[in-house]
């Protein structure tokens, strides 16, 4: 690998971004289970692959298209603990959608996330579009949208992949391959082992990454981003990873795979490994993580209670911008 | 003035749009090289290239899909849908994505493009070929939908769709492309959407119609005044937003409304027009609201008679009108 660029401060910034997400996870869970929210989405088990690609992208200036299980890298990208929460109780406040959409519904024009619907595999075309209108303007920029491996079933995916690589569009298609589609095992879903293998069909590079490992995501992101910047066109990633949680607060993941699975996964979990590494590597002391540990809880504390208060929409807003003429 | 068919009027009004900004894009399946399948875009890619002028691959949804992303980034994509039967593989990415997009962001994001789908029958094109596909977007919120049946509302339209904000379905009757021509001037000029049009004034009889019916209801409009029957014929130009205030005068005015659609009955956006007027205008009416629509079968046959059964006709128009007026 040629030197990627990684500084030891980039990977002390990816380490906190992680936890942030952990912890700021781990508290979704335990409000909703409060009943003080009704949804979580979690991006729990995924954080090195989604930190790990958003580090190596210019962040706030390329595009990222993500899906709902996305938090660490709208974290990683720009988005605030306070915004997360906002979105989480549906304040009118939520940048993302103003309390419209729920929870994990991404979308910030500030910081180039595209707003996000439900519908899988639809935000793999306008990664496409994004990066057409950047070949065309030559802003010198990259798209990447994010999708689960279920999604690939969808024909959206294949058309995407398939108009991206026709036009050779600045373009990253990159999948966080968690072996589940809700209760749905891949087996079920497909026969191929790899999602990367569909690149070839596209004629694009498809590489499969330990996505686990952020230093091992930085590099592959930043491979195709480069890639994706000279005008090579587009390349699909595949990291490999696991969700520790249930698909969303509405599931029970007992009803499909074993606690002894998830146990045995966890002896990989991304957040852990990766403190693990930094701490044996000397880039972090362990007086550096109790206080990044004191911060991050003092950073989720205040989202809470800030979200906490802030005000519900106005329910006379619901006609709102439907059209353009209503505002904008 | 220049004269123009229907198609050129669309031509020339895409080839100014492209002329004068950078940003528009056209693309879909046969649009470069060949010019599309009904020669639309005949020249365009030879004047303005292949990056702007762009054969796509054969995929609905990622042609609207991509365009939904390039109007995002700064681009004003006007793709097209070969034929309106086909747009169904994109309703995904026309619906769910590019007519919400504005909404959900609490307006943060919006989405600028506009799908040209050429709709509509009696052009020997069987079941796959002469789809009305109007009802399904009139339906929804976010979306626009346009239908013109003159070359200089088409132009003024057009032009507007493409300054509108908004994503807007531009739909075009096959049956006008080379069937009438017009007056089209050659400076750029918008037609507001969401304004009727009163084609033709009248007191007895108001016909409600769009397109290629609007074309037809003033040639029963022509015949019924011959027979002493005064029809009038409100053009309405788009289905969503539609000018409810247009038809409400006009219907108070003449107590009797047909209106008029190729698209099947049931469900049909006559309905709502009849919704509309009988919530607002019941006391005016002298008689019931009547529709005279494509029959509520799956779509049109191919052979002729089965074709001619499902057209509407001026003469058909004339009758439902006549039978009105007596009421
Ligand atoms: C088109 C569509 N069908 C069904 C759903 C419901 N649904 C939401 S997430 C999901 C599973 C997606 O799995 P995967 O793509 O692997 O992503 P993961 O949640 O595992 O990250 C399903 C079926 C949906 N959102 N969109
Ligand atoms: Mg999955």
């Amino acid at each position: 690998m040629p030197d990627s660029g990684l500084t030891p401060e980039l990977m002390k910034e990816m380490y906190y971004t992680m936890a942030l997400s952990r912890a700021l996870d781990d508290r979704l869970w335990v409000l909703n289970r409060q009943g003080r929210a009704p949804t979580v989405y979690s991006s729990n088990g995924h954080e090195a692959a989604q930190v790990g690609s958003a580090f190596a992208l210019n962040r706030g200036e390329d595009w990222i298209v993500p899906y709902y299980r996305d938090m660490a890298l709208v974290l990683a990208w720009g988005m605030t603990p306070r915004e997360v929460l906002l979105h989480f109780f549906a304040k009118a406040e939520d940048p993302n959608s103003g309390g419209r959409q729920m929870m994990a519904h991404w979308g910030s024009h500030r910081l180039h996330i595209l707003s996000t619907g439900a519908v899988v595999a639809t935000q793999d075309a306008h990664a496409a579009g994004l990066a057409l209108a950047s070949k065309m303007l030559k802003d010198g920029r990259v798209s990447v949208a994010y999708f689960g491996e279920g999604s690939t079933s969808q024909g959206e995916f294949h058309e995407a992949l398939n108009f991206a690589a026709v036009h050779k569009l600045p373009v990253i298609f990159f999948n966080e391959n968690n072996g589940y589609a809700i209760s749905v095992p891949q087996r079920k879903q497909m026969v191929v082992q790899d999602i990367s293998a569909h690149a070839e069909s596209y004629g694009m590079p498809g590489i499969s990454v330990d996505g686990n490992d952020p230093v091992k995501v930085y590099e592959v992101t930043k491979a195709a981003a480069d890639r994706a910047r000279r005008g090579e066109g587009p390349t699909l990633v595949e990291a490999k990873t696991y969700r520790f949680v249930p698909h969303s607060s509405d599931d029970d993941d007992r009803a499909y795979r074993t606690r002894e699975e998830v146990q045995e996964h966890k002896q990989f979990d991304p957040v852990v490994m990766f403190e693990a590494r930094l701490l044996a590597d000397k880039v972090i002391t362990e007086a550096d993580k109790a206080e990044i540990m004191k911060k991050i809880k003092a950073v989720v504390d205040d989202a809470t209670t800030y979200a906490d208060k802030a005000p519900l929409p106005d329910a006379d807003t619901l006609g709102l911008y439907v059209y353009g003429e209503d505002g904008k | 003035m220049a004269q123009m068919t229907f198609l050129e009027a669309i031509r020339e009004t895409l080839r100014q749009e492209l002329a004068r900004d950078e940003r528009v894009i056209i693309y879909g399946e046969d649009v470069g090289v060949r010019g599309g399948v009904f020669r639309v875009t005949e020249g365009l890619q030879a004047d303005f290239g292949e990056a702007r002028v762009i054969d796509s691959p054969l995929a609905e949804a990622a042609i609207v899909g991509t365009a939904i992303g390039a109007a995002v980034n700064g681009l004003r994509p006007i793709p097209e849908i070969q034929f309106a039967d086909f747009i169904f593989p994109a309703i995904n990415q026309i619906v769910q994505e590019a007519a919400r997009m504005r909404y959900r962001s609490n307006n943060d994001f919006e989405v600028p493009i506009v799908i040209r789908a050429p709709f509509g029958g009696g052009v020997r094109g069987g079941l796959y070929h002469s789809q009305s596909v109007e009802a399904f977007f009139g339906h929804v919120p976010g979306l626009k939908v346009v239908i013109a049946s003159t070359p200089y509302d088409a132009k003024g339209l057009l032009t507007q769709a493409i300054a509108d904000p908004d994503p807007v379905l531009f739909l075009e009757h096959k049956g006008l492309y080379r069937s009438i021509k017009g007056e089209v001037p050659e400076e750029r000029y918008l037609i507001p959407i969401g304004k009727a049009d009163r084609k033709r004034e009248g007191k007895d009889v108001s016909v409600i119609a769009y397109g290629l019916m609007a074309n037809l209801a003033l040639k029963a409009a022509e015949t019924l005044a011959g027979e002493g029957i005064s029809v009038e014929v409100i053009d309405l130009r788009s289905i969503r937003p539609f000018d409810k205030a247009a038809i409400l005068e006009s219907a108070k005015k003449t107590g009797k409304v047909l209106i008029v659609h190729e698209d099947n009955l049931t469900g049909g956006f006559g309905g709502e027009i009849s919704a509309v007027i009988s919530e607002e205008a019941l006391f005016y009416l002298d008689a019931p609201i009547m529709r005279l629509t494509g029959p509520d079968v799956p779509a049109m046959g191919f052979s002729p008679p089965l074709e001619h059964a499902f057209m509407i006709t001026a003469d058909k128009i004339a009758d439902a009108a006549r039978n009105l007026a007596k009421f």
